[in-house]
């Protein structure tokens, strides 16, 4: 059990938690996850960690409140209990200097790119930070993410902050305008990791991406979390969950990513009705 | 209640088909008094049993029969549990017809005695009778970390605490149990049972912590040196799923056999929307293979409501590595077989969900030097299955992780981990057993592993006082 000692709402529907989980804080890297399940009924479902502090054990999680799992994490408040966190997982980052790097951050995954920009800086790259929201409201971790950047670029879809437009967008404007970039990292929604792909492909700089396919166990046994990349199916959870962005095939994930969405709606509308009648 | 016949076993009762088809409660019922009285009456009691020689544990069946016979019941489970942890567990899943029932003496006229049946009685009754809990020997003041809470760790454990050691299992799921847990389902192996010999295992004082993945939060390094454990034993079973490398394997809707009983069994999605993990199997349903594991996957499937299970099997219904009786009740329960066929290809539809399979039949050649007869394709003989789902079932490698983050463990070319007699590993005080070694076996064979590390273990820390 694993006591959420801080709960903060970020942004509408994108939460933040501290949860104390010492031995976790401990080891974990920046690019690893955990898999956690809410109460004893619930799914196991991954959040990549946003933050984590060894002296007072706690790890960081940012989520963005989706269906039943996130929506029922969101409900925990303060002082409050998560049954289950395993971790950390997935292979770390690989951290070194590599010169200028560009990390793009899109969504709730900006708070996933945050310990990576802080790791690369403190590694000595000069970092290029882009990160992107829908709309204003939903930029989320903008201050954190400054302190860690040489540059720092915005972008929301509907343009009420910084360029409107995608981060790949102002991706492709920098690489135009003769920025060079010795590496790529990029975290958020699999469209925008694609187009970020796309947009590297031809200049051939190496681009990191790290993939969020649906995940049951986390620890290898199960190859739900299964995706192409370089023609070979690798398992993201041990494999990854970072792989080279332009050997994955993003169609084949996105579709994965929506193998349940029947389901997943269904489960929401019960778990809706359920909560509306208790409330009642 | 029928005639006694020395040379016919008293049958088993079983939920109906029609209704057990539509639950997930157990199939077997298991024995009443009177009739395991009634089998074991059929034991000759042999001078020179060999069912024992068939039994991985060496458990003495007469001796056991003989109490039960006798009406000793506790007597009679106490025998058993001098060489198997295990009983409620091994009488449901153990390969009797395979062990100490394909030795026994009144095979060659006409059914062989029972074994597992009247094991299974012995350890139910004491379950409902209260079980025992053994007195612990004095505190050595050793710690033992054992990774892995499977058959292998949790018997290792168990013998280990009996002997006054003091033991952590480290299990990285968030329920301990191993396969039993995670993979048999409940129809044949329900969690109570399981759960029981948990309860007995930390009754004993073992400590079992879960959400603890041995390699990432800990390697065997540090919990020999950081975290004062005297010796390690590994018993982290077999893992990653196999898959047939195939074209539009990826598609949505196939699963390897382990996601498909992951999901239903460990996160109970037969249950969903209840239970928050969702599981889609369509209409039509194809499993690939046909061991234990095609067995429990196509009975699951039937179970979630397909209207169709096959199982798909490249060789006949000779070579079927399953055992007798789950083949017998899937196929009771409208499972049906297609062999000598194998899949080639998958194709899906616009969403990536999986809606045809391709595949050719083969045909059997004459047995070669070791006896087995390979399969081939026959040329030109492809055709097409519509299915919804596949699940794939045709084997497991070992569990990676250790290995990798352990240095100087000897590790063998499929990934299972080295050990001598008396299951040490190539690192002082490390020990090993169960499927991490031998690759996927059984649980008597793990649970014998367990057994023996646990009485290596208490030599070498006993020696080194
Ligand atoms: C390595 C990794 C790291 C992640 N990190 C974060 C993070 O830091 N913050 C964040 O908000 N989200 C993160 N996600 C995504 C997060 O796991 C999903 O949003 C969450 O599982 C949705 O569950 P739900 O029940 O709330 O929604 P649902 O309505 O059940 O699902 C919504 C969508 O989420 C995805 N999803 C559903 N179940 C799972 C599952 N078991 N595993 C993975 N994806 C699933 C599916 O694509 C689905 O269509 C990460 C995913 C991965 C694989
Ligand atoms: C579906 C299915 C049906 C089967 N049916 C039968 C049957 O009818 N009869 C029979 O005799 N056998 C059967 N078997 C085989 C039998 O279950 C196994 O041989 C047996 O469970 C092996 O035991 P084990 O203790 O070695 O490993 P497991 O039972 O696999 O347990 C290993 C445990 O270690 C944990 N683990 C792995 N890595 C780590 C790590 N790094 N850190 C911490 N924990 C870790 C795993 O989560 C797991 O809980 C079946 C297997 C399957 C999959
Ligand atoms: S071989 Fe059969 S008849 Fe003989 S002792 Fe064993 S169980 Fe009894
Ligand atoms: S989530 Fe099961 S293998 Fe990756």
């Amino acid at each position: 059990m694993y006591k959420i000692v801080e709960k903060r709402e970020i942004a509408p529907r994108i939460k933040l938690l501290k949860v104390f989980a010492s031995e976790i804080a401990k080891k974990a890297q920046p690019g690893q996850f955990v898999i956690l399940r809410v109460d004893e009924r619930g799914e196991r479902f991954p959040l990549t960690l946003a933050d984590w502090n060894k002296e007072d054990g706690t790890i960081t999680l940012v989520f963005l409140e989706v269906g039943v799992s996130t929506r029922k994490l969101g409900e925990l408040g303060k002082n409050e209990v998560i049954l289950d966190i395993l971790g950390p997982l997935g292979n770390p980052t690989e951290v070194r200097n590599y010169g200028v790097v560009c990390v793009v951050g899109g969504g709730v995954g900006i708070a996933a790119a945050y310990p990576v920009a802080r790791a690369l800086k403190e590694a000595g790259n000069k970092v290029v930070s882009i990160i992107g929201a829908r709309t204003a409201e939903l930029l989320i971790f903008e201050e954190e993410m400054m302190m860690f950047s040489d540059e720092f670029y915005v972008s929301t879809d509907d343009g009420t902050k910084g360029y409107k437009g995608f981060v790949s967008d102002v991706l492709k404007i920098l690489i135009q305008k003769g920025h060079r970039f010795d590496l790529i990292y990029a975290v958020g929604p699999a469209v925008m990791m694609r187009a970020v792909a796309e947009v590297t492909r031809p200049c051939k700089v190496k681009t990191v991406v790290s993939l969020n396919p649906i995940m049951v166990d986390a620890m290898g046994m199960c190859g739900a979390c299964r995706v192409t990349v370089g023609g070979k199916t690798r398992f993201a959870c041990v494999d990854g969950p970072e792989f080279d962005a332009h050997d994955v095939d993003f169609g084949e994930l996105i579709r994965r990513q929506m193998a349940f969405l029947s389901e997943e709606k269904m489960a929401l509308e019960c778990w809706e009705a359920n909560k509306r009648s208790k409330e009642a | 209640m029928s005639k006694w016949d020395r040379l016919k076993a008293v049958p088993m009762p079983k939920q109906p088909i029609h209704i057990r088809i539509r639950n997930f409660d157990e199939v077997a019922l298991g024995y009443n008094e009177e009739q395991a009285l009634m089998e074991a009456e059929r034991c000759l009691q042999c001078a020179n049993p060999q069912c024992v020689l068939g039994c991985p544990v060496e458990i003495d069946i007469p001796g056991f029969i003989k109490l039960l016979r006798d009406g000793n019941f506790r007597e009679a489970i106490l025998k058993i549990k001098e060489k198997n942890n295990l009983p409620a567990i091994c009488g449901r899943v153990c390969p009797q017809e395979d062990q100490c029932q394909k030795n026994c003496l009144l095979s060659k006229r006409g059914d062989p005695v029972q074994i597992g049946r009247l094991e299974r009685f012995l350890a139910d009754w004491e379950r409902e009778h209260g079980v025992e809990i053994p007195e612990k020997l004095p505190s050595t003041g050793k710690r033992i970390a054992v990774i892995g809470a499977g058959p292998a760790g949790l018997t290792a454990a168990g013998d280990l605490a009996k002997l006054g050691h003091e033991i952590v299992i480290f299990e990285s799921l968030h329920e301990p149990g191993g396969v039993l847990t995670y993979g048999i389902p409940e129809f044949r192996l329900p969690k109570r049972i399981v759960q029981a010999e948990i309860n007995y295992i930390e009754k004993l004082g073992v400590v079992i912590k879960t959400d603890t993945l041995i390699g990432r939060l800990y390697t065997i390094p540090e919990l020999l040196r950081d975290e004062d454990f005297d010796a390690v034993f590994i018993g982290t079973g077999a893992g990653p799923p196999i898959f047939m490398g195939i074209r539009g394997e990826n598609l949505s809707g196939i699963y390897s056999a382990n996601e498909f009983l992951i999901r239903v069994n460990l996160m109970r999605s037969y249950l969903f929307p209840k239970w928050d993990t969702p599981i889609k199997v369509g209409d039509k349903v194809a499993v690939i293979g046909a061991g234990n594991v095609a067995m429990d996957a196509s009975r699951c499937a039937l179970r979630l409501g397909a209207k169709e299970a096959h199982v798909v099997y490249r060789r006949s219904r000779a070579e079927m590595p399953a055992r007798k009786e789950e083949v017998e009740n899937a196929e009771e329960e409208g499972v049906i077989f297609d062999f000598l066929t194998l899949p080639i290809a998958y194709y899906g539809d616009e969403k990536g969900w999986v809606k045809r399979m391709e595949c050719v039949k083969m045909q059997l050649s004459e047995p070669d030097e070791s006896g087995r007869r390979r399969p081939a394709p026959i040329k030109g003989s492809n055709f097409f299955m519509d299915i919804d789902t596949s699940i794939v079932a045709i084997g497991r490698r070992p569990n990676p992780l250790i290995q990798q983050t352990t240095p100087g463990l000897k590790v063998a070319e499929d990934g299972t981990i080295i050990v001598d007699e008396k299951m040490r590993t190539s690192i002082d005080g490390v020990y090993a057993g169960g499927d991490i070694v031998t690759g996927e076996a059984t649980v008597i064979s793990a649970m014998g592993a367990g057994k023996k590390a646990a009485k290596s273990i208490h030599e070498y820390l006993t020696k080194k006082i």
